[in-house]
């Protein structure tokens, strides 16, 4: 019974990759297109390494693919069952504990994040903003993210209690970009673009749909609660809390 | 195999950063909710690919889309391109830069319009609107900000003013907008700023003001190289909210025995 089942369901899940490829090069044709009319009217000039650049956006594609069918088949359904079945236990310290962990959990394994974070640390290790080596250069990039990770998983922690007590968003949110614009004044220089980029870049593959999943599963729950107008914002306090945080982390680091 | 030992580099590292999501569902599953893990099978197997897709994904990046970024920028605003051969460049004129803010604008549309995540918060917007919002509406309106944001960043770029201006201003139209626009599409307008940088365009966009940064004159990658992302987040905000009171308005206008905030 278990190895009749256990081939079947990797086929399934093969076919499920495959579909997933097909949807994934539509979603990225737009932005071919947008290239290729760049460089063949435009720059007309032949790309440096173009197989390489046709081999790596195959691996992008592949895994990308790849990556959000295991996210829909193993995390996704878990995700939302656990944020249901904690938010009927009905115990605070449990569901801002998972909120926590959530949030952080998702935001380090984030790809942009990875991604933006190490290409932040080379440019500040050629810019000389630190002594220079292997291992600072690796330091800083993992406190970017570890800084990131924290404000998300505070963030959202912060947002559940807010649909819990059901304080309005606006205000929230609008004081936090208030302490946004006073650390801006206070904040080193070279932290301040990345710090504004990291709020776009956590809330993207692994977070926005458990986290949306978590929200609006919770403000189902709850009596008086409007899941369309409870439970969104969770995601807007995810793209807030990191400017905060590497302002701070900059401040102390540089 | 020089590119095997990297990926096994990379392999390793990705497990590592897939931990917290396993210590996670385990540790909540086993001993907060006490119940076994349901179709295990198919959640491990979901891990692995999870695994690989991310590690393969980060090895394409460091391959195509990072160097894509910073060469298309190169190509776009080098002095030979724009003022042809013999000409040099000693300060950064931006009336010179046309093709860079018409790619960033592009660039920013064509990788908005395709977003999935943007397809299902259009799809709720037009739901909790009982269909004033229309969804294809809203994802142009959404599209044309992230255009707009991503074109404006680049002209700070190319003209090396302070970022937090920018912002400062753009929080201040969103903080205006917030107290006219319809209630129940604040959230949805706030969300909608994080939602619409994915995970393709966050390393194009964020090589695309790298490479920029490096080759036009006087500016500095590590001071001004970052920023045009967070522009990509703060224009949906201002453009669903912008939408809202447009269609609101709209609707309002013809008869006038409608009530307000149906929206």
């Amino acid at each position: 019974m278990l190895n009749k089942n256990a081939p079947s369901i990797i086929f399934i899940a093969f076919l499920a990759v495959l579909k997933k490829l097909r949807s994934a090069f539509a979603d990225l044709l737009p932005i071919i297109l947008v290239i290729a009319f760049f460089q063949l009217v435009v720059i007309r000039q032949p790309l440096p390494d173009l197989g390489d650049v046709i081999l790596g956006g195959l691996l992008v594609v592949v895994g990308l693919a790849l990556f959000v069918e295991g996210l829909e088949m193993g995390l996704f359904p878990i995700g939302e069952n656990m944020a249901h079945s904690l938010a009927r236990k009905g115990s605070l310290f449990w569901l801002l504990c998972f909120g926590f962990a959530l949030g952080f959990s998702t935001t380090v394994a984030e790809p942009a994040l990875i991604a933006v974070a190490n290409e932040a640390a080379e440019i500040a290790a050629q810019a000389n903003l630190f002594e220079s080596g292997q291992t600072s250069q690796k330091g800083y990039a993992l406190g970017l993210r570890l800084s990131v990770a924290v404000s998300v998983g505070f963030a959202i922690l912060l947002g559940v209690l807010r649909i819990l007590k059901g304080w309005p968003l606006h205000y929230l949110i609008l004081s936090g970009y208030g302490i946004v614009m006073l650390l801006t004044l206070f904040a080193p220089e070279e932290i301040i673009g990345i710090a504004y980029d990291a709020g776009g870049v956590t809330t993207s593959t692994v977070t926005v749909p458990l986290v949306a999943a978590l929200g609006v599963g919770l403000a189902a729950i709850i009596k008086g609660r409007n899941p369309l107008i409870d439970g969104f914002g969770l995601i807007a306090f995810a793209s807030l809390m990191p400017m905060i945080f590497v302002m701070g982390y900059g401040m102390l680091i540089f | 195999m020089d590119f095997l030992g990297d990926f096994s580099g990379i392999l390793l590292a990705t497990a590592r950063d897939v931990l917290p999501i396993i210590l996670l569902i385990t540790v909540f599953q086993l001993f907060v909710l006490r119940q076994p893990i349901p179709h295990l099978k198919r959640v491990i197997v979901g891990g692995v690919y999870v695994v690989l897709g991310l590690a393969l994904f980060l090895a394409g990046l460091d391959l195509s889309l990072f160097p894509l970024g910073k060469i298309m920028a190169a190509q776009l605003s080098d002095p030979e391109f724009l003022f042809g051969a013999n000409h040099a460049a000693s300060s950064a004129d931006w009336t010179a830069y046309g093709w860079i803010y018409a790619f960033a604008a592009l660039l920013g549309f064509s990788t908005t319009i395709a977003e999935p995540s943007l397809i299902a918060v259009a799809y709720k917007a037009s739901e909790v609107s009982s269909g004033t919002v229309n969804q294809w509406g809203l994802r142009i309106t959404v599209a044309i900000g992230v255009a707009f944001g991503v074109c404006l960043g680049t002209f700070r770029i190319v003209t090396g003013t302070p970022l937090y201006l920018y912002i400062m201003a753009g929080y201040l139209i969103v903080l205006i907008q917030t107290v006219f626009a319809p209630k129940n599409i604040v959230p949805l307008a706030y969300d909608s700023g994080g939602v619409t940088s994915s995970t393709v365009t966050v390393p194009l966009v964020a090589a695309l003001g790298l490479g920029l940064s490096e080759t036009v004159p006087g500016r500095n990658p590590a001071l001004d190289g970052f920023g045009l992302i967070a522009f990509a987040v703060l224009f949906p905000i201002i453009a669903v909210m912008g939408y809202a009171q447009a269609a609101q308005w709209y609707a309002k206008r013809p008869k006038k025995s409608s009530p307000g905030g149906k929206i």
